[in-house]
């Protein structure tokens, strides 16, 4: 079933990609590209193959990150059907585990050493414990998150599976992929999970 | 004179960035931030640039190279050969003679390869100052002078110039081309305004107002580390943030961003080389 779903998308996008409205410029869009792909080196961890757009990208890309609804659809199951979940079945960690996982901005880049842990790069981004005021703005806050939401099976599902592909949600969203890109283990999203959701997370304090 | 008080201000800078250092480890990031801003603003009036700037002065009148010519007799920067005067904001701009766009940083390394007969593969091998590093690389003290050369002077990029024109959209097409393992772009962490990372504010880029908060004040005096940098330098640091591999230096990529960059803040008045945190 997920082999048929990923193999449909593989040989759809090309042809999807050329029905699209052209948001971008076409012209400007390829030199933009053929420049990109003479003007960088590999460095570190990085290699040239980071340079070429994958199927979810190049639709981002390609509409000014507001790709149609439809094709939006079909694209964020596709995400969806590629999730791995945790051996034991269990959503939620460890909430101290998942903190100092939120406060790690590392790894990915030239500079970072192969192979040590990626860190979750959350506080980068968002309000998380009100005991860390050095937060970023890019995405919305989530202070009291399980306060508000709840603690559900369904709510501990939805948290596990947008932090492991935001994009299952909003095809274009800013969020990295963290799960299927393999930045981090199903292990370590159950941490975060449980940060977001846990009762005696400070987070819900 | 100016020597002495140069010096002063960086004594104060490694007692100061000690003590932030310190305090950022505290809860109270924000608290720190706002100090620190505070701070590098007093500061900016005796900023350490101005030694780049005096070495770069001498670089630039200097006969040197395996050419024994000086960039002052031989290096045109858009405006006549040795004229400087204004020359850094109406950069990047088309350069018949090279048949290229190229920003201030791009021009400066192509004048020491054609008329004085550098190597650049030599200049590119460490076109950028580290941490530990003696000084800085000649081509950023000659970028700090021309700079200097440009104060009180508007950005002035000409778009009505076709070949910059097509450049410049190339550029805005490159701030949004999403790839890698993050899917990001330059206008993810640039592209709203207001944003942040931790502490530190995201200007977006494809405004005017964030475009000056983007160009203006470099090239920089840096105090994390303390050392001289250039937007070429700014442009290769966000591209790792990006997780890209690396851009070229002096490449077409880096012109292209420069040129969508600084035409975005045209008509704002360049107040010369600056100092970032
Ligand atoms: C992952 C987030 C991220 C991405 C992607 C990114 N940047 Fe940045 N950028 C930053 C951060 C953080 C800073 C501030 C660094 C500091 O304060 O030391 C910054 C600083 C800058 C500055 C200097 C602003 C100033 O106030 O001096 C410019 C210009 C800039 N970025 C342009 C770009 C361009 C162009 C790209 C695309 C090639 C890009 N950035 C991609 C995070 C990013």
């Amino acid at each position: 079933m997920n082999r048929k779903i990923v193999f449909a998308t593989l040989v759809a996008l090309p042809c999807l990609t050329t029905l699209l409205p052209a948001q971008a410029d076409e012209n400007y869009r390829a030199k933009a590209i053929a420049m990109i792909q003479k003007d960088f080196k590999p460095r570190g961890q990085a290699d040239l193959d980071r340079l070429a757009e994958d199927g979810v990208q190049a639709i981002c890309n390609r509409t000014g990150n507001h790709p149609p609804e439809a094709l939006a659809k079909t694209l964020e199951a596709d995400q969806m059907a590629s999730v791995k979940w945790p051996a034991d079945g269990k959503l939620m960690g460890d909430w101290k585990k998942g903190e100092s996982l939120a406060q790690s901005g590392r790894g990915f880049t030239w500079s970072d050493k192969p192979g040590l842990p990626v860190g979750g790069n959350c506080y980068n981004c968002h309000q998380i414990s009100p005991k860390e005021v050095a937060y970023g703005t890019i995405g919305p806050s989530l202070l009291h998150f399980g306060k508000l939401r709840g603690n559900t099976p369904e709510m501990q599902k939805y948290v596990y599976t947008k932090i492991y592909n935001a994009k299952i949600y909003n095809l274009c969203s800013e969020m990295p992929r963290f799960g299927r890109v393999e930045a981090l283990k199903p292990e370590q999203i159950k941490d975060l999970v449980a940060l977001l959701l846990d009762p005696e997370s400070p987070v819900n304090k | 004179m100016k020597t002495l008080r140069i010096l002063g201000a960086l004594c104060t800078f490694a007692v100061t960035g000690g003590l932030y250092a310190q305090t950022a480890d505290n809860i109270d990031h924000a608290k720190a931030a706002q100090e620190f801003e505070k701070f590098r603003a007093e500061m900016e009036d005796s900023n350490p640039a101005e030694l780049n700037e005096l070495k770069g002065e001498e670089l630039w009148k200097a006969k040197r190279g395996p050419k024994n010519v000086s960039l002052a007799e031989s290096c045109d920067l858009g405006l006549g050969i040795g004229k400087i005067e204004g020359a850094y904001v109406q950069m990047p701009r088309y350069f018949k003679d090279a048949d290229a766009v190229m920003d201030a940083e791009r021009r400066i390394v192509w004048c020491m390869v054609e008329k004085q007969g550098f190597k650049f593969e030599d200049i590119a091998k460490k076109p950028f100052q580290s941490p530990n590093d003696s000084g800085a690389p000649d081509i950023t003290n000659l970028v700090m002078y021309i700079a200097g050369h440009s104060r009180g002077k508007p950005f002035a990029v000409d778009l009505k110039d076709p070949k910059v024109r097509e450049v410049y959209e190339i550029g805005k097409e490159i701030a949004h081309y999403r790839a890698g393992p993050y899917d990001f772009a330059c206008s993810t962490c640039h592209g709203t305004d207001g944003k942040r990372i931790r502490m530190q504010d995201l200007p977006n880029i494809n405004t005017k107002e964030g475009a000056t908060k983007a160009v203006m004040g470099w090239p920089a005096w840096r105090m994390t580390g303390g050392v001289a940098l250039t937007m070429q330098w700014r442009m290769n640091d966000c591209f790792r943030q990006q997780r890209f591999p690396e851009p070229k230096y002096a490449s077409d990529t880096i012109t292209a961003l420069l040129t969508y960059l600084t035409a975005n803040a045209n008509g704002v008045v360049y107040k010369g080389p600056g100092i970032k945190r």
